[in-house]
């Protein structure tokens, strides 16, 4: 077992000049597998895993020393040593590079394609892109052996107003054997739209990843740029910034309690839910201009500053929601026909959450304490008291009730917000180094922990940039929920999850 | 549960009046849609909504159009689980290209007369994808379209608006 700290792990390897604001390090295959093996020990997590022309990089933290680094594998014949292998959250990431980038992980178990499905009129549309091969093979999904199996596909059109993806069910009678997931169907090519592109288009589509998380994943991107250009924000930026991502958290969280249950045909708490969701975006539009916040977060503060009525308008919209959640609590929570259906399904087990670093509240409801805005404590919520909830029961039931506590505290969070607004400018020009700079961003989403990495060119564009959803860590243990639950309670597991399809499948 | 369920029978709705329909919308089927469709069609349209690669921003003021707000089926519109049901195809997305044969299929599969409305910046022209390896930029591309409805996204207000154009060009 491994007992050496990252950092002693990483000295051994080249440290990269302008990268912030944690380090980056190219390394000797040798390092590389002393972190397969310090990842698969559960010594470290696995923050990140993508590719660049013959590189690969591998975002790690200690958890012990919340240490942060990114490690480089230079692999000029196109090979790396496969990080699946030993850890297997790994998997998925490592076939989307292989898919985008045609770099091979050497020894990995799974090289089925993941985002490409033979549909691209290139292959390996980010690395050296050569035409598609054809005929394109099918899809070859797991064997599943055993006596009255049957299989249930479904997707990737969805019976509700969801996003699509495929899920291929095998049951024994009404309990499911096996839940596997073809995702990719909303591949919008979003890493090769952003190569090259200005900041001003790169922010916009950032904004786009995953349009639920717009906020979350501007507010990454833009941290990410003024960290590569060593720019200082306004503080009132950084204030208005944490307004917006907690108006966004508490909108969704609002909104997807209610679907939880109406899940559960329960439709009363979605009626309900769905009211309050609307109450805030409305004041989100009122304040910002934009229901959803989209392009409101922009490289070097915020796009528009809170009008003089703003504090009043949201401080409203907090006491008119400290006035209607309660009673909706209590109905859930009194409702044994509800909670029937929530306890103990779609368990997911502490050490697979552990080992998968899954973040938001699917992490935080199976006992793994990390939030992004507490570990970092990027600004302003190192001058702002609040909790971060934690539960160990890991079911539906878990993740609800983790979700009403987030509601309490994001309530919590904008009254601090408007009570300590410091005065000011809400933006300001990025530093133009002249150099090519690198850049990198962990912040809380509403659904988890999102990175962003970049590196500008010296013009300023964007040279290469990699966002990673939280849903990378997070759909995987879908499958593990699932398991022996009835496949009716699907909904209610996925739902509870609420994982991203764009955002994964960029 | 009783509580409140008595308190909402004494509270006043929250139900906005109806706006008026696009003038944008009806212009743009007024030119489209054919006669016959819309009296075989009539006021009660089954909507089937299809995400053909959107960034779930649409969708999620889809949805809007269901709470108590907007509350869509006081207009005789519902949203139906199964193309085979549907009368409107809603599709949002610049159609990925890993979505473009379930398109395709989705649409083959409602019944005519049928009318799709694309959704979004996106459905209309790709939007910020537009020039990407994986769209075929826009709804059109790829299925007729009869109606667009643009916005980034568009709010559930514009989303009604057009809808109801629908139901005024009957």
């Amino acid at each position: 077992m491994n007992t050496q700290s990252l950092q002693a792990v990483l000295d051994a390897g080249h440290p990269v000049a302008d990268h912030r604001p944690w380090p980056r390090v190219v390394v000797t295959p040798e390092i590389w597998n002393t972190l397969i093996e310090g990842l698969a020990g559960n010594v470290w997590t696995l923050l990140g895993l993508w590719g660049e022309t013959g590189v690969v990089h591998l975002a790690v933290r200690e958890e012990a020393s919340g240490m942060l680094s990114v490690a480089s594998l230079p692999c000029p014949d196109g090979c790396f040593p496969s990080v699946g292998r030993r850890h297997p959250p790994a998997q998925r990431l490592e076939r989307t590079i292989a898919d985008l980038m045609g770099l091979h992980p050497v020894g990995a178990p799974d090289v089925r394609p993941w985002l490409d499905h033979g549909r691209w009129p290139v292959r390996h549309p980010l690395g050296a892109a050569t035409a598609p091969a054809s005929p394109v093979p099918p899809y070859p999904f797991l064997p599943v052996e055993g006596e009255s199996l049957h299989q249930i596909p479904v997707g990737p059109v969805h019976a509700g107003i969801i996003e699509p993806g495929h899920f291929r069910f095998t049951a024994n009678g009404e309990a499911v054997a096996r839940l596997e997931q073809r995702l990719g169907y909303v591949h919008k090519g979003i890493e090769g739209l952003l190569k090259g592109a200005s900041l001003e288009q790169a922010a916009q589509l950032a904004g786009r990843i995953s349009g639920d998380s717009t906020v979350a994943y501007a507010l990454a991107f833009a941290r990410a740029v003024e960290a590569a250009t060593e720019t200082e924000i306004p503080a009132r930026a950084h204030w208005l910034r944490a307004l917006m991502a907690e108006l966004e958290r508490l909108a969704h969280h609002c909104g997807d309690i209610g679907a939880i249950c109406n899940d559960a045909a329960f439709a009363l708490m979605l009626a309900h839910c769905a009211v309050l969701r609307e109450q805030i975006l409305r004041a989100s539009a009122a304040c910002f201009g934009h229901r959803l916040l989209m392009d409101s977060v922009i490289p070097g503060g915020v796009a528009t500053d809170l009008p003089a009525d703003g504090p009043d308008i949201l401080q409203s919209l907090v006491t008119g929601i400290r006035r209607q959640f309660p009673p909706l609590v209590t109905l859930y929570d009194n409702t044994a026909s509800l909670q029937d259906r929530t306890v103990k399904t779609g368990f997911v087990k502490p050490a697979l959450i552990r080992q998968f670093g899954c973040g938001g509240y699917v992490g935080r409801a199976g006992g793994r304490a990390f939030d992004a805005r507490r570990a970092l404590g990027y600004p302003p919520y190192d001058e702002l008291k609040f909790e971060v909830p934690l539960r160990t029961d890991s079911d539906v039931n878990g993740r609800v009730w983790l979700r009403i506590c987030e509601v309490e505290q994001s309530l919590a969070l904008i009254e601090q917000i408007l009570q300590k607004l410091p005065s000011g400018p809400v933006g300001v020009a990025l530093n133009a180094l002249g150099r090519p700079c690198e850049g990198m961003a962990l912040i809380e989403g509403f659904r988890g922990d999102i990175l962003v990495w970049l590196r500008l060119n010296s013009d300023g564009t964007v040279a290469r940039c990699h966002p990673r959803d939280p849903s990378w860590f997070q759909w995987p243990l879908l499958e593990a929920a699932i398991e022996g639950n009835i496949v009716a309670d699907f909904p209610l597991c996925n739902k509870s999850f609420n994982g991203s399809y764009s955002g994964h499948d960029l | 549960m009783r509580k409140l369920l008595l308190q909402n029978l004494w509270r006043l709705p929250l139900t906005i009046p109806a706006p008026a329909p696009s003038g944008q919308a009806l212009a743009e089927l007024g030119a489209k849609v054919d006669q016959a469709a819309r009296q075989r069609l009539g006021r009660s349209l089954a909507i089937r909504e299809v995400d053909a690669g959107s960034c779930n921003g649409c969708e999620l003021e889809i949805h809007a159009l269901n709470n108590a707000f907007y509350d869509l089926e006081r207009f005789g519109f519902h949203f139906v689980a199964s193309p085979r049901h549907a009368d409107v195809l809603l599709v949002t997305g610049p159609v990925t290209t890993n979505m473009r044969e379930a398109l395709e299929r989705t649409y083959a599969a409602a019944p005519d007369p049928k009318w799709v409305v694309a959704i979004g910046d996106c459905g209309r022209d790709g939007g910020v994808f537009a020039k990407s390896y994986a769209c075929a930029g826009g709804v059109a591309e790829v299925i007729p379209v009869d109606l667009h409805i643009p916005g980034c996204p568009p709010a559930p207000m514009q989303l009604l608006e057009g809808l109801l154009a629908l139901l005024q060009v009957n």
